[in-house]
Protein backbone atom coordinates (compact mmCIF):
# COMPACT_ATOMS: atom_id res chain seq x y z
CA UNK A 1 0.00 0.00 0.00
CA UNK A 2 1.12 2.94 -1.20
CA UNK A 3 1.61 6.00 1.38
CA UNK A 4 -0.53 6.03 4.88
CA UNK A 5 -3.59 4.50 3.93
CA UNK A 6 -5.29 4.31 7.21
CA UNK A 7 -7.70 1.67 7.46
CA UNK A 8 -10.97 2.11 9.43
CA UNK A 9 -12.06 -1.36 10.80
CA UNK A 10 -16.02 -2.00 10.90
CA UNK A 11 -17.07 -5.21 13.07
CA UNK A 12 -18.54 -7.79 10.33
CA UNK A 13 -21.48 -7.84 13.06
CA UNK A 14 -22.48 -4.45 13.04
CA UNK A 15 -22.07 -3.72 8.96
CA UNK A 16 -25.31 -4.76 7.82
CA UNK A 17 -26.96 -4.38 4.27
CA UNK A 18 -30.36 -6.09 5.16
CA UNK A 19 -31.15 -4.20 8.03
CA UNK A 20 -29.77 -0.74 6.86
CA UNK A 21 -32.15 -0.80 3.89
CA UNK A 22 -35.36 -2.18 5.54
CA UNK A 23 -34.84 0.82 7.53
CA UNK A 24 -34.57 2.82 4.73
CA UNK A 25 -37.10 1.87 2.92
CA UNK A 26 -39.19 2.60 5.89
CA UNK A 27 -38.52 6.05 6.11
CA UNK A 28 -39.20 6.72 2.51
CA UNK A 29 -42.64 5.11 3.02
CA UNK A 30 -43.22 7.27 5.70
CA UNK A 31 -42.48 10.23 3.68
CA UNK A 32 -44.08 9.02 0.92
CA UNK A 33 -47.01 8.55 2.74
CA UNK A 34 -47.06 11.85 4.73
CA UNK A 35 -49.85 14.43 3.13
CA UNK A 36 -48.93 17.60 4.14
CA UNK A 37 -45.88 18.56 1.59
CA UNK A 38 -43.73 21.75 2.49
CA UNK A 39 -43.33 22.52 -1.53
CA UNK A 40 -45.20 26.17 -1.85
CA UNK A 41 -47.08 26.75 -5.19
CA UNK A 42 -45.41 29.16 -5.52
CA UNK A 43 -46.87 31.43 -8.77
CA UNK A 44 -50.42 30.63 -7.53
CA UNK A 45 -49.56 30.80 -3.28
CA UNK A 46 -46.95 33.60 -2.93
CA UNK A 47 -44.45 34.09 -0.21
CA UNK A 48 -45.66 36.22 2.37
CA UNK A 49 -43.27 39.06 2.85
CA UNK A 50 -41.94 40.64 6.07
CA UNK A 51 -42.91 43.88 6.85
CA UNK A 52 -39.01 45.06 6.74
CA UNK A 53 -38.00 42.94 3.50
CA UNK A 54 -35.73 45.43 2.04
CA UNK A 55 -36.55 44.87 -2.41
CA UNK A 56 -37.22 47.36 -5.05
CA UNK A 57 -37.36 51.10 -4.53
CA UNK A 58 -40.70 53.02 -4.75
CA UNK A 59 -40.78 56.75 -4.52
CA UNK A 60 -43.55 58.20 -2.86
CA UNK A 61 -45.92 60.90 -4.70
CA UNK A 62 -47.99 64.08 -4.11
CA UNK A 63 -51.97 63.48 -4.36
CA UNK A 64 -51.44 65.83 -7.63
CA UNK A 65 -48.54 63.15 -9.22
CA UNK A 66 -45.47 64.82 -8.87
CA UNK A 67 -42.34 62.69 -6.64
CA UNK A 68 -41.74 63.77 -3.30
CA UNK A 69 -38.42 64.35 -4.00
CA UNK A 70 -36.92 67.97 -3.66
CA UNK A 71 -33.08 66.93 -5.27
CA UNK A 72 -31.46 67.34 -2.09
CA UNK A 73 -28.90 64.79 -2.66
CA UNK A 74 -28.64 63.58 0.16
CA UNK A 75 -29.25 59.67 -1.29
CA UNK A 76 -26.92 59.93 -3.79
CA UNK A 77 -24.39 60.75 -1.61
CA UNK A 78 -24.65 57.95 1.23
CA UNK A 79 -25.22 55.57 -1.56
CA UNK A 80 -22.80 52.71 -0.85
CA UNK A 81 -22.26 51.43 -4.28
CA UNK A 82 -23.57 54.89 -6.11
CA UNK A 83 -26.24 53.17 -7.97
CA UNK A 84 -28.52 56.70 -7.95
CA UNK A 85 -28.19 58.96 -10.74
CA UNK A 86 -30.22 62.70 -9.68
CA UNK A 87 -29.76 65.60 -11.60
CA UNK A 88 -31.90 68.37 -9.49
CA UNK A 89 -34.03 71.24 -10.88
CA UNK A 90 -35.74 74.31 -9.83
CA UNK A 91 -39.36 75.22 -11.09
CA UNK A 92 -40.53 78.65 -12.08
CA UNK A 93 -41.73 79.12 -7.97
CA UNK A 94 -38.47 78.25 -6.95
CA UNK A 95 -39.07 74.50 -5.49
CA UNK A 96 -36.67 72.00 -6.51
CA UNK A 97 -37.60 68.96 -8.05
CA UNK A 98 -35.31 65.64 -9.57
CA UNK A 99 -34.97 66.32 -13.97
CA UNK A 100 -33.52 62.81 -13.07
CA UNK A 101 -34.02 60.33 -11.16
CA UNK A 102 -32.54 57.07 -11.56
CA UNK A 103 -31.85 53.98 -9.69
CA UNK A 104 -29.98 50.91 -11.39
CA UNK A 105 -31.38 47.93 -9.16
CA UNK A 106 -28.45 45.70 -10.58
CA UNK A 107 -26.15 47.56 -8.47
CA UNK A 108 -27.99 48.57 -5.86
CA UNK A 109 -26.90 46.40 -2.23
CA UNK A 110 -30.70 47.28 -0.87
CA UNK A 111 -28.96 48.92 2.53
CA UNK A 112 -32.12 50.89 3.04
CA UNK A 113 -29.30 54.24 3.53
CA UNK A 114 -31.41 55.83 0.85
CA UNK A 115 -35.18 55.72 2.32
CA UNK A 116 -33.41 56.35 5.62
CA UNK A 117 -31.46 59.24 5.32
CA UNK A 118 -34.29 61.08 2.75
CA UNK A 119 -35.65 63.96 4.67
CA UNK A 120 -38.82 64.35 3.12
CA UNK A 121 -39.54 60.79 2.77
CA UNK A 122 -39.76 60.43 -0.97
CA UNK A 123 -37.42 57.32 -2.00
CA UNK A 124 -38.22 53.90 -0.48
CA UNK A 125 -37.71 50.52 -0.46
CA UNK A 126 -40.10 47.70 -1.28
CA UNK A 127 -41.73 44.81 0.03
CA UNK A 128 -41.31 43.41 -3.38
CA UNK A 129 -39.22 41.09 -5.54
CA UNK A 130 -40.83 39.65 -8.64
CA UNK A 131 -38.31 41.73 -10.85
CA UNK A 132 -37.73 39.87 -13.71
CA UNK A 133 -37.14 41.53 -17.25
CA UNK A 134 -36.05 41.10 -20.15
CA UNK A 135 -33.91 43.44 -20.72
CA UNK A 136 -30.75 44.96 -18.97
CA UNK A 137 -31.60 48.28 -19.69
CA UNK A 138 -34.97 48.14 -17.78
CA UNK A 139 -33.36 47.31 -14.54
CA UNK A 140 -32.38 50.93 -14.35
CA UNK A 141 -35.72 52.23 -12.94
CA UNK A 142 -36.34 55.90 -13.73
CA UNK A 143 -38.51 58.52 -11.80
CA UNK A 144 -41.97 57.93 -13.71
CA UNK A 145 -41.67 54.11 -13.15
CA UNK A 146 -40.36 54.27 -9.35
CA UNK A 147 -43.41 56.83 -8.93
CA UNK A 148 -45.32 54.01 -10.74
CA UNK A 149 -44.44 51.07 -8.20
CA UNK A 150 -47.18 50.49 -5.62
CA UNK A 151 -46.34 47.91 -3.60
CA UNK A 152 -45.35 48.65 0.40
CA UNK A 153 -42.89 50.34 1.18
CA UNK A 154 -40.24 48.75 3.50
CA UNK A 155 -40.58 49.60 7.76
CA UNK A 156 -36.72 50.25 7.95
CA UNK A 157 -37.23 50.10 11.74
CA UNK A 158 -39.66 48.15 14.46
CA UNK A 159 -42.05 50.99 14.82
CA UNK A 160 -42.92 49.39 18.42
CA UNK A 161 -39.20 49.32 18.78
CA UNK A 162 -37.83 52.26 17.32
CA UNK A 163 -33.96 52.15 18.68
CA UNK A 164 -34.05 48.49 17.72
CA UNK A 165 -33.54 47.06 21.28
CA UNK B 1 -66.34 -24.07 -25.15
CA UNK B 2 -63.59 -24.69 -28.40
CA UNK B 3 -60.75 -22.76 -28.97
CA UNK B 4 -61.29 -19.77 -31.49
CA UNK B 5 -60.11 -21.08 -34.65
CA UNK B 6 -59.97 -19.91 -38.62
CA UNK B 7 -60.38 -16.46 -39.65
CA UNK B 8 -61.78 -15.47 -36.40
CA UNK B 9 -58.55 -16.40 -34.68
CA UNK B 10 -56.56 -14.12 -37.22
CA UNK B 11 -59.09 -11.27 -36.29
CA UNK B 12 -58.94 -11.89 -32.56
CA UNK B 13 -54.94 -12.21 -32.43
CA UNK B 14 -54.99 -8.75 -34.33
CA UNK B 15 -57.43 -7.07 -31.63
CA UNK B 16 -55.30 -8.68 -28.98
CA UNK B 17 -52.27 -7.58 -30.01
CA UNK B 18 -53.12 -3.81 -30.77
CA UNK B 19 -54.94 -3.43 -28.02
CA UNK B 20 -52.69 -4.99 -25.42
CA UNK B 21 -49.62 -2.90 -27.18
CA UNK B 22 -51.60 0.28 -26.44
CA UNK B 23 -52.06 -0.34 -23.36
CA UNK B 24 -48.64 -1.07 -22.88
CA UNK B 25 -48.02 1.90 -24.17
CA UNK B 26 -50.37 3.78 -22.17
CA UNK B 27 -49.21 1.84 -18.63
CA UNK B 28 -45.39 2.75 -19.96
CA UNK B 29 -46.60 7.21 -20.44
CA UNK B 30 -48.13 6.61 -16.68
CA UNK B 31 -45.34 4.57 -15.28
CA UNK B 32 -43.03 7.71 -16.26
CA UNK B 33 -45.27 9.77 -14.73
CA UNK B 34 -45.70 7.71 -11.73
CA UNK B 35 -41.97 7.49 -11.26
CA UNK B 36 -41.71 10.91 -10.80
CA UNK B 37 -44.84 11.42 -8.29
CA UNK B 38 -43.51 8.69 -6.52
CA UNK B 39 -39.90 10.45 -6.10
CA UNK B 40 -41.75 13.94 -5.57
CA UNK B 41 -43.57 12.21 -2.66
CA UNK B 42 -40.95 10.11 -1.41
CA UNK B 43 -38.77 13.21 -0.89
CA UNK B 44 -41.63 15.46 0.44
CA UNK B 45 -42.37 17.22 -3.37
CA UNK B 46 -45.25 17.14 -5.37
CA UNK B 47 -43.91 15.99 -8.32
CA UNK B 48 -45.15 17.15 -11.75
CA UNK B 49 -48.71 19.31 -11.14
CA UNK B 50 -48.39 22.25 -13.68
CA UNK B 51 -49.73 20.42 -16.62
CA UNK B 52 -52.98 19.21 -16.96
CA UNK B 53 -54.81 18.05 -13.39
CA UNK B 54 -52.54 17.07 -11.15
CA UNK B 55 -49.68 16.38 -13.91
CA UNK B 56 -50.80 13.91 -15.80
CA UNK B 57 -50.54 15.98 -19.07
CA UNK B 58 -46.74 15.80 -17.97
CA UNK B 59 -46.35 12.78 -20.24
CA UNK B 60 -47.44 14.40 -23.22
CA UNK B 61 -45.38 17.84 -22.98
CA UNK B 62 -42.39 15.04 -21.92
CA UNK B 63 -43.34 13.32 -25.17
CA UNK B 64 -43.78 16.21 -27.09
CA UNK B 65 -40.24 17.94 -26.22
CA UNK B 66 -38.54 14.26 -27.31
CA UNK B 67 -39.73 14.88 -30.42
CA UNK B 68 -38.94 18.31 -31.18
CA UNK B 69 -35.35 18.38 -29.88
CA UNK B 70 -32.51 18.56 -32.35
CA UNK B 71 -31.03 14.95 -33.23
CA UNK B 72 -27.25 15.19 -32.78
CA UNK B 73 -25.55 11.98 -34.60
CA UNK B 74 -22.35 12.23 -34.08
CA UNK B 75 -19.91 12.59 -37.41
CA UNK B 76 -17.90 9.36 -36.30
CA UNK B 77 -20.88 7.12 -35.39
CA UNK B 78 -21.67 3.77 -37.38
CA UNK B 79 -24.63 5.28 -38.68
CA UNK B 80 -26.43 1.95 -39.05
CA UNK B 81 -25.85 0.32 -35.53
CA UNK B 82 -26.76 4.16 -34.43
CA UNK B 83 -29.63 3.92 -35.87
CA UNK B 84 -30.23 0.49 -34.76
CA UNK B 85 -29.60 0.57 -30.86
CA UNK B 86 -33.12 2.27 -29.91
CA UNK B 87 -34.96 0.20 -31.47
CA UNK B 88 -33.28 -2.99 -30.00
CA UNK B 89 -33.35 -1.31 -26.52
CA UNK B 90 -37.60 -1.56 -26.74
CA UNK B 91 -37.68 -4.85 -29.18
CA UNK B 92 -36.84 -7.10 -26.33
CA UNK B 93 -39.26 -5.63 -23.83
CA UNK B 94 -42.59 -5.41 -26.14
CA UNK B 95 -41.96 -8.56 -27.63
CA UNK B 96 -41.70 -10.04 -24.00
CA UNK B 97 -45.04 -8.90 -23.39
CA UNK B 98 -46.71 -10.97 -26.16
CA UNK B 99 -46.15 -14.34 -24.01
CA UNK B 100 -47.57 -13.16 -20.65
CA UNK B 101 -51.06 -14.10 -20.21
CA UNK B 102 -53.21 -11.05 -19.00
CA UNK B 103 -56.67 -12.73 -17.98
CA UNK B 104 -58.97 -15.93 -17.68
CA UNK B 105 -60.30 -16.51 -21.51
CA UNK B 106 -62.75 -14.62 -23.18
CA UNK B 107 -65.67 -16.35 -24.45
CA UNK B 108 -66.74 -15.35 -27.96
CA UNK B 109 -69.97 -16.47 -29.83
CA UNK B 110 -67.08 -17.69 -32.50
CA UNK B 111 -65.12 -19.30 -29.71
CA UNK B 112 -62.85 -19.17 -26.41
CA UNK B 113 -60.10 -16.43 -26.76
CA UNK B 114 -57.30 -16.84 -24.68
CA UNK B 115 -56.02 -13.23 -22.80
CA UNK B 116 -52.18 -14.01 -24.24
CA UNK B 117 -51.46 -12.57 -27.61
CA UNK B 118 -49.08 -15.68 -28.23
CA UNK B 119 -49.20 -18.91 -26.72
CA UNK B 120 -45.91 -20.24 -27.70
CA UNK B 121 -45.45 -24.07 -26.16
CA UNK B 122 -41.54 -22.94 -25.09
CA UNK B 123 -43.51 -20.37 -22.85
CA UNK B 124 -40.32 -18.84 -20.37
CA UNK B 125 -38.03 -20.49 -22.63
CA UNK B 126 -38.87 -17.53 -25.13
CA UNK B 127 -39.30 -15.47 -22.37
CA UNK B 128 -35.36 -16.11 -21.45
CA UNK B 129 -34.22 -15.95 -24.89
CA UNK B 130 -35.69 -12.73 -25.92
CA UNK B 131 -35.02 -10.78 -22.27
CA UNK B 132 -31.07 -11.57 -22.99
CA UNK B 133 -31.37 -9.92 -26.38
CA UNK B 134 -31.78 -6.69 -24.49
CA UNK B 135 -28.31 -6.30 -23.75
CA UNK B 136 -27.66 -5.98 -27.53
CA UNK B 137 -29.36 -2.56 -27.51
CA UNK B 138 -26.72 -1.35 -25.15
CA UNK B 139 -23.54 -2.34 -26.30
CA UNK B 140 -24.55 -1.78 -29.94
CA UNK B 141 -25.19 1.73 -28.76
CA UNK B 142 -21.85 2.18 -26.35
CA UNK B 143 -20.07 1.34 -29.51
CA UNK B 144 -21.94 2.48 -32.23
CA UNK B 145 -21.20 5.95 -30.53
CA UNK B 146 -17.62 6.44 -31.28
CA UNK B 147 -17.23 7.68 -28.24
CA UNK B 148 -15.12 6.36 -25.18
CA UNK B 149 -17.80 7.31 -22.44
CA UNK B 150 -20.38 5.65 -24.26
CA UNK B 151 -17.97 2.88 -25.23
CA UNK B 152 -17.09 2.19 -21.42
CA UNK B 153 -20.69 2.66 -20.60
CA UNK B 154 -21.72 -0.53 -23.17
CA UNK B 155 -19.12 -2.58 -21.66
CA UNK B 156 -20.71 -2.21 -18.29
CA UNK B 157 -24.28 -2.31 -18.55
CA UNK B 158 -23.61 -5.64 -21.22
CA UNK B 159 -21.03 -7.17 -18.22
CA UNK B 160 -24.03 -6.43 -15.97
CA UNK B 161 -26.89 -7.61 -17.85
CA UNK B 162 -25.32 -10.86 -18.89
CA UNK B 163 -23.98 -11.72 -15.51
CA UNK B 164 -27.38 -11.44 -13.80
CA UNK B 165 -29.00 -13.68 -16.98
CA UNK B 166 -27.40 -16.30 -14.95
CA UNK B 167 -29.66 -15.41 -12.32
CA UNK B 168 -32.64 -14.78 -13.67
CA UNK B 169 -32.85 -17.76 -15.33
CA UNK B 170 -31.54 -20.26 -12.78
CA UNK B 171 -34.57 -18.77 -10.39
CA UNK B 172 -36.39 -20.00 -12.57
CA UNK B 173 -35.67 -23.91 -12.41
CA UNK B 174 -37.20 -24.23 -8.91
CA UNK B 175 -40.53 -22.67 -10.81
CA UNK B 176 -39.67 -25.48 -13.92
CA UNK B 177 -39.53 -28.19 -11.04
CA UNK B 178 -42.61 -27.13 -9.37
CA UNK B 179 -44.80 -26.79 -12.47
CA UNK B 180 -43.48 -29.31 -14.68
CA UNK B 181 -44.45 -27.78 -17.70
CA UNK B 182 -43.18 -24.42 -19.10
CA UNK B 183 -46.29 -22.92 -20.72
CA UNK B 184 -47.01 -19.35 -19.21
CA UNK B 185 -50.60 -20.12 -19.12
CA UNK B 186 -50.23 -23.32 -16.99
CA UNK B 187 -47.87 -21.46 -14.91
CA UNK B 188 -50.69 -19.84 -13.58
CA UNK B 189 -52.89 -22.14 -13.17
CA UNK B 190 -50.70 -24.48 -11.27
CA UNK B 191 -50.95 -21.57 -8.84
CA UNK B 192 -54.38 -21.71 -8.50
CA UNK B 193 -56.68 -24.72 -7.39
CA UNK B 194 -59.28 -26.95 -9.05
CA UNK B 195 -62.05 -28.82 -8.33
CA UNK B 196 -61.25 -31.19 -11.34
CA UNK B 197 -58.56 -31.85 -13.68
CA UNK B 198 -54.22 -33.04 -12.31
CA UNK B 199 -53.37 -31.52 -9.26
CA UNK B 200 -52.03 -27.87 -8.32
CA UNK B 201 -50.59 -26.16 -5.42
CA UNK B 202 -53.57 -23.73 -4.85
CA UNK B 203 -50.88 -20.95 -3.77
CA UNK B 204 -48.72 -18.51 -5.38
CA UNK B 205 -45.33 -19.72 -6.27
CA UNK B 206 -43.93 -16.57 -3.79
CA UNK B 207 -44.38 -19.05 -0.72
CA UNK B 208 -43.11 -22.37 -1.77
CA UNK B 209 -40.24 -20.60 -3.52
CA UNK B 210 -39.79 -17.53 -1.73
CA UNK B 211 -35.56 -17.20 -2.00
CA UNK B 212 -36.47 -18.31 -5.96
CA UNK B 213 -38.69 -14.95 -6.04
CA UNK B 214 -36.11 -12.89 -4.27
CA UNK B 215 -33.16 -14.03 -6.81
CA UNK B 216 -35.60 -13.02 -9.45
CA UNK B 217 -36.64 -9.70 -8.40
CA UNK B 218 -33.05 -8.43 -7.67
CA UNK B 219 -32.09 -10.10 -10.99
CA UNK B 220 -34.44 -8.73 -12.92
CA UNK B 221 -34.16 -5.07 -11.27
CA UNK B 222 -30.58 -5.90 -12.59
CA UNK B 223 -31.45 -6.56 -16.23
CA UNK B 224 -33.88 -3.29 -16.31
CA UNK B 225 -30.32 -1.31 -15.36
CA UNK B 226 -31.81 0.61 -12.83
CA UNK B 227 -30.86 1.37 -8.94
CA UNK B 228 -28.95 -0.25 -7.17
CA UNK B 229 -28.22 -1.21 -10.18
CA UNK B 230 -27.78 1.30 -12.67
CA UNK B 231 -24.08 0.96 -13.17
CA UNK B 232 -23.96 1.70 -17.10
CA UNK B 233 -25.18 4.97 -16.33
CA UNK B 234 -22.88 6.93 -13.99
CA UNK B 235 -22.23 10.89 -14.50
CA UNK B 236 -18.97 11.48 -12.87
CA UNK B 237 -17.56 8.45 -14.48
CA UNK B 238 -18.95 7.93 -17.74
CA UNK B 239 -21.14 10.75 -18.13
CA UNK B 240 -24.64 9.31 -19.48
CA UNK B 241 -22.83 5.54 -20.51
CA UNK B 242 -24.63 4.08 -23.09
CA UNK B 243 -26.43 6.62 -24.19
CA UNK B 244 -24.36 9.43 -24.30
CA UNK B 245 -24.20 10.72 -27.47
CA UNK B 246 -27.70 9.96 -28.07
CA UNK B 247 -30.35 12.64 -28.59
CA UNK B 248 -33.84 13.64 -29.27
CA UNK B 249 -36.57 10.70 -29.82
CA UNK B 250 -33.42 8.55 -29.68
CA UNK B 251 -32.47 8.99 -26.31
CA UNK B 252 -36.63 8.90 -25.66
CA UNK B 253 -36.13 5.09 -26.64
CA UNK B 254 -33.58 4.17 -24.26
CA UNK B 255 -35.62 6.43 -21.70
CA UNK B 256 -38.80 4.16 -22.57
CA UNK B 257 -36.60 0.78 -22.85
CA UNK B 258 -36.29 1.73 -19.58
CA UNK B 259 -39.82 1.74 -18.22
CA UNK B 260 -40.66 -0.89 -21.02
CA UNK B 261 -38.47 -3.61 -19.03
CA UNK B 262 -40.21 -1.89 -15.91
CA UNK B 263 -43.48 -2.90 -16.57
CA UNK B 264 -42.40 -6.32 -18.32
CA UNK B 265 -40.40 -7.56 -15.07
CA UNK B 266 -43.24 -6.94 -13.03
CA UNK B 267 -45.56 -8.80 -15.29
CA UNK B 268 -43.22 -11.79 -15.67
CA UNK B 269 -42.92 -11.87 -11.26
CA UNK B 270 -46.86 -11.88 -11.31
CA UNK B 271 -46.43 -14.34 -13.40
CA UNK B 272 -44.06 -16.56 -12.19
CA UNK B 273 -44.66 -16.00 -8.42
CA UNK B 274 -47.67 -13.98 -8.15
CA UNK B 275 -49.90 -16.28 -9.33
CA UNK B 276 -50.47 -14.37 -12.84
CA UNK B 277 -53.75 -13.18 -13.17
CA UNK B 278 -55.24 -15.19 -10.67
CA UNK B 279 -57.86 -13.50 -7.95
CA UNK B 280 -56.72 -14.44 -4.22
CA UNK B 281 -58.87 -16.02 -1.96
CA UNK B 282 -62.34 -16.63 -4.63
CA UNK B 283 -61.99 -19.70 -6.61
CA UNK B 284 -64.67 -18.56 -9.45
CA UNK B 285 -62.16 -16.85 -11.46
CA UNK B 286 -59.88 -20.01 -11.70
CA UNK B 287 -60.13 -20.92 -15.04
CA UNK B 288 -58.04 -23.86 -16.76
CA UNK B 289 -57.44 -25.16 -20.13
CA UNK B 290 -56.11 -28.80 -20.28
CA UNK B 291 -53.69 -29.86 -23.03
CA UNK B 292 -56.92 -31.94 -25.16
CA UNK B 293 -58.62 -28.56 -24.77
CA UNK B 294 -61.15 -29.44 -22.05
CA UNK B 295 -62.02 -26.07 -20.14
CA UNK B 296 -62.20 -26.45 -16.54
CA UNK B 297 -64.11 -23.48 -14.51
CA UNK B 298 -66.64 -21.27 -16.43
CA UNK B 299 -65.41 -18.37 -18.44
CA UNK B 300 -67.37 -15.05 -18.50
CA UNK B 301 -66.68 -11.42 -19.92
CA UNK B 302 -66.71 -9.89 -16.78
CA UNK B 303 -64.35 -12.41 -14.97
CA UNK B 304 -61.80 -11.42 -17.69
CA UNK B 305 -62.08 -7.81 -17.21
CA UNK B 306 -61.78 -9.15 -13.26
CA UNK B 307 -58.60 -11.26 -13.98
CA UNK B 308 -57.10 -8.60 -15.80
CA UNK B 309 -57.49 -5.81 -13.46
CA UNK B 310 -55.73 -8.03 -10.57
CA UNK B 311 -53.00 -8.75 -12.89
CA UNK B 312 -53.05 -4.97 -13.63
CA UNK B 313 -53.03 -4.14 -9.74
CA UNK B 314 -49.98 -6.71 -8.95
CA UNK B 315 -47.72 -5.42 -11.82
CA UNK B 316 -48.65 -1.83 -10.45
CA UNK B 317 -47.94 -2.69 -7.30
CA UNK B 318 -44.61 -4.42 -8.64
CA UNK B 319 -43.64 -1.47 -10.45
CA UNK B 320 -44.23 0.99 -7.28
CA UNK B 321 -41.97 -1.35 -5.48
CA UNK B 322 -39.71 -0.95 -7.66
CA UNK B 323 -39.65 2.70 -7.46
CA UNK B 324 -39.25 2.32 -4.10
CA UNK B 325 -36.10 0.81 -4.05
CA UNK B 326 -34.60 2.89 -6.86
CA UNK B 327 -35.13 5.86 -4.70
CA UNK B 328 -34.11 4.69 -1.36
CA UNK B 329 -31.21 2.43 -1.70
CA UNK B 330 -27.85 3.48 -3.20
CA UNK B 331 -26.33 2.07 -5.65
CA UNK B 332 -23.64 -1.15 -5.41
CA UNK B 333 -19.65 -0.76 -6.47
CA UNK B 334 -19.00 -2.30 -9.39
CA UNK B 335 -17.12 -4.74 -7.98
CA UNK B 336 -19.79 -5.48 -5.39
CA UNK B 337 -22.15 -5.85 -8.05
CA UNK B 338 -20.14 -8.32 -10.00
CA UNK B 339 -19.46 -9.91 -6.82
CA UNK B 340 -22.79 -10.03 -6.18
CA UNK B 341 -23.69 -11.61 -9.71
CA UNK B 342 -20.81 -14.32 -9.64
CA UNK B 343 -19.93 -15.31 -5.89
CA UNK B 344 -23.39 -14.95 -3.93
CA UNK B 345 -25.87 -15.45 -6.91
CA UNK B 346 -24.64 -18.32 -8.80
CA UNK B 347 -23.70 -20.35 -5.77
CA UNK B 348 -26.26 -19.50 -3.84
CA UNK B 349 -28.82 -20.22 -6.62
CA UNK B 350 -26.77 -23.64 -7.47
CA UNK B 351 -27.10 -25.00 -3.73
CA UNK B 352 -30.90 -24.00 -3.71
CA UNK B 353 -31.93 -26.09 -6.86
CA UNK B 354 -29.66 -28.55 -5.31
CA UNK B 355 -32.20 -28.13 -2.41
CA UNK B 356 -35.39 -27.85 -3.57
CA UNK B 357 -34.68 -30.94 -6.41
CA UNK B 358 -33.80 -33.17 -3.17
CA UNK B 359 -36.80 -31.60 -1.07
CA UNK B 360 -39.18 -32.40 -4.20
CA UNK B 361 -37.87 -35.59 -4.52
CA UNK B 362 -38.20 -35.96 -1.01
CA UNK B 363 -41.70 -34.48 -0.55
CA UNK B 364 -42.96 -36.56 -4.19
CA UNK B 365 -42.27 -39.79 -2.35
CA UNK B 366 -43.79 -39.24 0.69
CA UNK B 367 -46.92 -38.97 -1.33
CA UNK B 368 -47.10 -35.28 -0.42
CA UNK B 369 -49.33 -33.17 -2.81
CA UNK B 370 -50.98 -30.11 -3.45
CA UNK B 371 -50.71 -27.05 -0.51
CA UNK B 372 -49.08 -29.92 1.74
CA UNK B 373 -46.52 -30.07 -1.13
CA UNK B 374 -46.32 -26.10 -1.15
CA UNK B 375 -46.36 -25.35 2.82
CA UNK B 376 -43.72 -27.83 3.22
CA UNK B 377 -41.61 -26.22 0.80
CA UNK B 378 -42.41 -22.89 1.95
CA UNK B 379 -40.98 -24.19 5.70
CA UNK B 380 -37.81 -24.83 4.11
CA UNK B 381 -37.69 -21.75 2.07
CA UNK B 382 -38.65 -19.26 4.81
CA UNK B 383 -35.58 -21.27 6.82
CA UNK B 384 -33.44 -20.70 3.67
CA UNK B 385 -33.80 -16.78 3.20
CA UNK B 386 -33.18 -16.22 6.82
CA UNK B 387 -30.09 -17.81 6.42
CA UNK B 388 -28.98 -15.98 3.32
CA UNK B 389 -30.30 -12.90 4.67
CA UNK B 390 -28.34 -13.19 8.01
CA UNK B 391 -25.25 -13.71 5.76
CA UNK B 392 -25.95 -11.03 3.58
CA UNK B 393 -26.66 -8.78 6.35
CA UNK B 394 -23.34 -9.44 8.40
CA UNK B 395 -21.26 -8.30 5.39
CA UNK B 396 -20.05 -11.50 4.82
CA UNK B 397 -21.57 -11.48 1.43
CA UNK B 398 -21.56 -8.13 -0.09
CA UNK B 399 -17.94 -6.49 1.50
CA UNK B 400 -16.85 -3.60 2.15
CA UNK B 401 -13.80 -1.55 0.24
CA UNK B 402 -12.10 -1.50 3.29
CA UNK B 403 -11.93 -5.43 4.13
CA UNK B 404 -11.16 -6.15 0.55
CA UNK B 405 -8.52 -3.94 0.44
CA UNK B 406 -7.25 -5.29 3.68
CA UNK B 407 -7.43 -9.00 2.16
CA UNK B 408 -5.20 -7.84 -0.98
CA UNK B 409 -2.77 -6.30 1.65
CA UNK B 410 -2.53 -9.26 3.78
CA UNK B 411 -2.10 -11.82 0.99
CA UNK B 412 0.99 -9.31 -0.40
CA UNK B 413 2.31 -9.89 3.22
CA UNK B 414 2.27 -5.84 3.98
Amino acid sequence: MPGDVRFVERPEAESSYVRAISQGLGITVRHFLRPDKPTQQYPDEKWELAPRWRGTHRMAVHEDGRAKCVGCGLCPTVCPVNCIKLIPAEDENGERYAAVYEIDEFRCIFCGFCQEVCPVEAIHLGVHYENAEYTRERWVYDLARLCENDHPVTALWDPADPSSE
Amino acid sequence: MEAISGTAFVVATIVKTLVFFVILLLGVALTTYMERKVAGFMQDRSGPNRVGPLGILQVMADGLKFILKEEVTPEAAHKRFFLLAPVLALFPATVLFGVIPLGSPLPTPWGRVDMIVADVPIGFLYVLGIASLAVYGVVMAGWSSNSKYSFLGGLRGSAQMISYEIGLAMSLVPVLMLAGNVEMPVLVSMQQSFAAGPGTYGVWFIFPLLLSGFFFLVSGLAETNRVPFDLPEAEAEIVGGYHTEYSSMKFGMFFLGEYFHLITTGALISVFFLGGWDIPFWRGDNIRVLADGTVIGDPAWWKTLLTMGAFTVKTTLLVVFFMFIRWTIPRFRYDQLMDLGWKVFLPALMLYIMLTAVAVFVLDRAQIVGPAFAGALFGLNLLLMLIFLYLLDRGRLVRGATAKTRAATAMEGD
